[in-house]
């Protein structure tokens, strides 16, 4: 038996009772899922990583990934289940003991929203060292200037985990070093010189351009060592491709699910259109590059949670699993035919929303030059 | 307060019904088994009596091995133990409520709670059966219930055809829960997690005791027949307006 059969079971039943018109009217009004966020908060799931001591539940990645999956498997969308359950991992894993106990216990509780994570720029997307935001001490503060895009979620949070340069370029040995993790209290910071400008996208993602015009933000939110941020964020990375393999794949499961149905009860040419093989093998192949990702998500967190380390493992299974959806939602929107655009069947919503992970939070390319240098020890590509 | 609640797993009312000729019993490989709707309003209630009053709930449960998931999840909405008597015969109404009434007798309890039919069979005996073999007073079919600790009285409504009828007795007694009596609520992850590490005591039926031959005998189980494909009228609205009338009153015989 699944060893998180009945961790599955609980979260497929919290989310029975969001059902897919919950999400189709979310996404038709743009709006955020408050209610289930309140109901993934309440039940405990979304501080599944946080330690016991400041008031989550001290579960593995394993589970926080199967918690994700079953989100997206009920047909709906868990990037803000995500990114309340994850983003703490920098501060968990270098913030001090202080800075733990202001701010775990009341992000465990909800009672403190960080969704909002803010790395990429318009002048350094997937070269993340080359970003130009400046985070300057003027004696009292750091003093933010610079621009960022694509932040998810800033409208509806109430602190950015914020990458910045605080020491420049050209004065640091390697171009990693000089780069600073912050706590910034969203609500001060729109007081005082950020400025947010939402940007719509194909799907129903609060995503935003933001300009900071001298924001200053305390010596207490430092997170860590001055200059080492950039480490921070990629000692969390393999532990986010794991939990994105999960969404993946229960995006994946999804569409098999509603395709399978689909084509046992659709009858043309007075037969279901399940039973030609032209139907049934692109649903057969991708269910199967389905359960391959899966294997390799299942290894990449095993191996992660024994602090073993996991890195080809995780992107493997990033890689795998995100590919491994796509091919199942064009195989589902294929088997609906025409009703597979219309809204009311929530293929083509779930088909937007999945395309997004083969580019965020970090692009296919990007993934394939780790195997290629870190893996497979040929020159590095970028 | 002790309170024992009385769970039966079930196929998920969802299943494809599946039957070999000569069968009588469903095919039960591949079927989804979730805890019977009934009893999740009657799991609720205990926890929510619970809630107010203190004590435990514990969960009974009878049937094969796979029955220890229904316990499990029974236990990760946030029942305190369970009692699983384990059994893979096929028992009727008679045999399970003398078994659950054994260990009910042994554990001791001041209120005992249950669905009020199982959706597999819908036979609803097994909460009735359980209060005569224990002598008690019971109601069955709630919707409303409130206890009274302090006195050790119970005034529930219970649900009749187009009526409903409100009903005083005293504890202990055994309650039966129909749909409306609340909402239960889903297991959160941290009781989830310690649901793994609660006790589940299990005792096989031959050790009890009691008498398991069955007095019902499945003889024939037969799926319904399949329907007749639909009709469709066509031609003018008056026309087939008038067929209709026709086959309604000729043919179906409903008018
Ligand atoms: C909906 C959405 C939400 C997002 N949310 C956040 C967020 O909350 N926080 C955040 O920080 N970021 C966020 N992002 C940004 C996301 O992480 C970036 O878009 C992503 O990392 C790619 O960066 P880029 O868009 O600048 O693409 P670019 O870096 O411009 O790349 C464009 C393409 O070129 C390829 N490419 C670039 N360089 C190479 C190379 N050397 N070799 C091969 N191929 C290459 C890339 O793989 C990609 O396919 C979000 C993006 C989207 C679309």
């Amino acid at each position: 038996m699944d060893a998180f059969a009945a961790l599955r079971e609980g979260v497929r039943q919290l989310c029975q009772r969001f059902p897919a018109s919950y999400w189709r009217d979310c996404d038709r009004d743009r709006a955020y899922p408050e209610a289930f966020l309140s109901a993934m908060t309440e039940a405990g799931y979304l501080a599944a990583l946080i330690p016991e001591r400041y008031g989550g539940v001290g579960l593995g990645v394993m589970e926080a990934s199967v918690i994700l999956e079953e989100v997206n498997r009920s047909g709906g969308n868990a990037a803000q289940c995500h990114a309340q359950m994850y983003t703490m991992g920098t501060l968990l894993r270098h913030g001090s003991e202080e800075q733990k106990q202001r701010w775990l216990p009341d992000i465990a509780a909800g009672r403190l929203r960080l969704q909002a994570f803010g790395v990429t720029e318009p002048g350094a997307g997937s070269d993340t060292t080359h970003l130009e935001t400046t985070a300057v001490w003027d004696g009292d503060h750091y003093r933010v200037t610079g621009q960022k895009i694509f932040i998810s979620r800033v409208q509806h949070s109430d602190y950015l985990l914020l990458l910045a340069r605080t020491t420049p370029i050209d004065q640091v040995t390697r171009r990693s070093d000089g780069l600073s993790v912050f706590m910034v209290d969203l609500r001060e910071a729109l007081q005082d010189g950020l400025f947010v400008q939402p940007i719509e996208t194909m799907m129903n993602h609060e995503t935003n351009a933001l300009f900071f015009d001298g924001v200053s933000v305390p010596r207490e939110n430092l997170i860590g060592e001055e200059g080492q941020g950039f480490s921070y964020i990629l000692d969390g990375m393999n532990a986010e491709r794991i939990l994105i393999a999960g969404e993946c794949l229960g995006d994946g499961y999804f569409f098999i699910d509603r395709a399978t149905a689909y084509a046992r009860e659709r009858v043309v040419f007075n037969r279901p259109i399940g039973q030609n093989q032209g139907i049934q093998f692109p649903l057969a192949r991708a269910y199967a590059h389905l359960r391959a990702a899966d294997l390799m998500r299942t290894q990449a967190a095993e191996r992660f949670d024994q602090g073993e380390p996991s890195g080809e493992e995780a992107n493997l299974a990033k890689l795998l699993a995100s590919e491994a959806s796509w091919e199942a939602a064009n195989a589902a929107i294929q088997t609906h035919g025409g009703y597979g655009f219309a809204v009311d069947y929530d293929i083509e919503r779930k088909f937007r929303e999945t395309r997004l992970f083969q580019v965020a939070p970090v692009s296919t390319n990007l993934i394939l030059a780790y195997i290629g240098e870190h893996v497979l020890d040929l020159p590095r590509s970028y | 307060m002790k309170i024992l609640v009385l769970v039966k797993q079930v196929p998920d009312t969802a299943t494809k019904i599946r039957l070999n000729p000569g069968d009588t019993a469903i095919q039960t490989d591949g079927i989804k088994w979730v805890i019977n709707p009934y009893d999740e309003f009657a799991i609720e209630e205990c926890l929510r009596l619970k809630e107010k009053a203190g004590g435990e709930v514990v969960v009974l449960s009878l049937g094969p091995s796979r029955v220890e998931e229904a316990i499990r999840q029974a236990l990760a909405m946030g029942a305190d133990r369970a009692i699983h008597v384990m059994t893979d015969a096929v028992i009727d109404s008679q045999v399970a409520a003398r078994a659950l009434a054994k260990v009910a007798q042994e554990e001791g309890y001041d209120l005992i709670v249950t669905g009020k039919q199982a959706v597999d069979d819908d036979q609803a005996q097994v909460g009735a059966l359980v209060a005569v073999e224990l002598g008690l007073p019971q109601v069955t079919v709630v919707i409303e219930l409130n206890v009274d600790v302090e006195s050790r009285r119970i005034r529930a409504e219970r649900e009749l055809e187009g009526a409903s009828e409100i009903v005083e007795l005293p504890m202990p007694a055994v309650i039966t829960a129909q749909r409306g009596l609340n909402e239960p609520r889903y297991p959160t992850l941290p009781n989830i997690m310690k649901a793994k590490k609660k006790e589940v005591k299990s005792v096989p039926l031959d050790s009890l005791g009691v008498d398991t031959t069955p007095w019902v005998r499945v003889e024939e189980l037969t799926l319904p027949p399949e329907r007749p494909a639909a009709k469709i009228l066509t031609g003018e609205p008056e026309e087939a307006a008038k067929e209709l009338a026709r086959l309604l009153h000729e043919e179906a015989k409903v008018i």
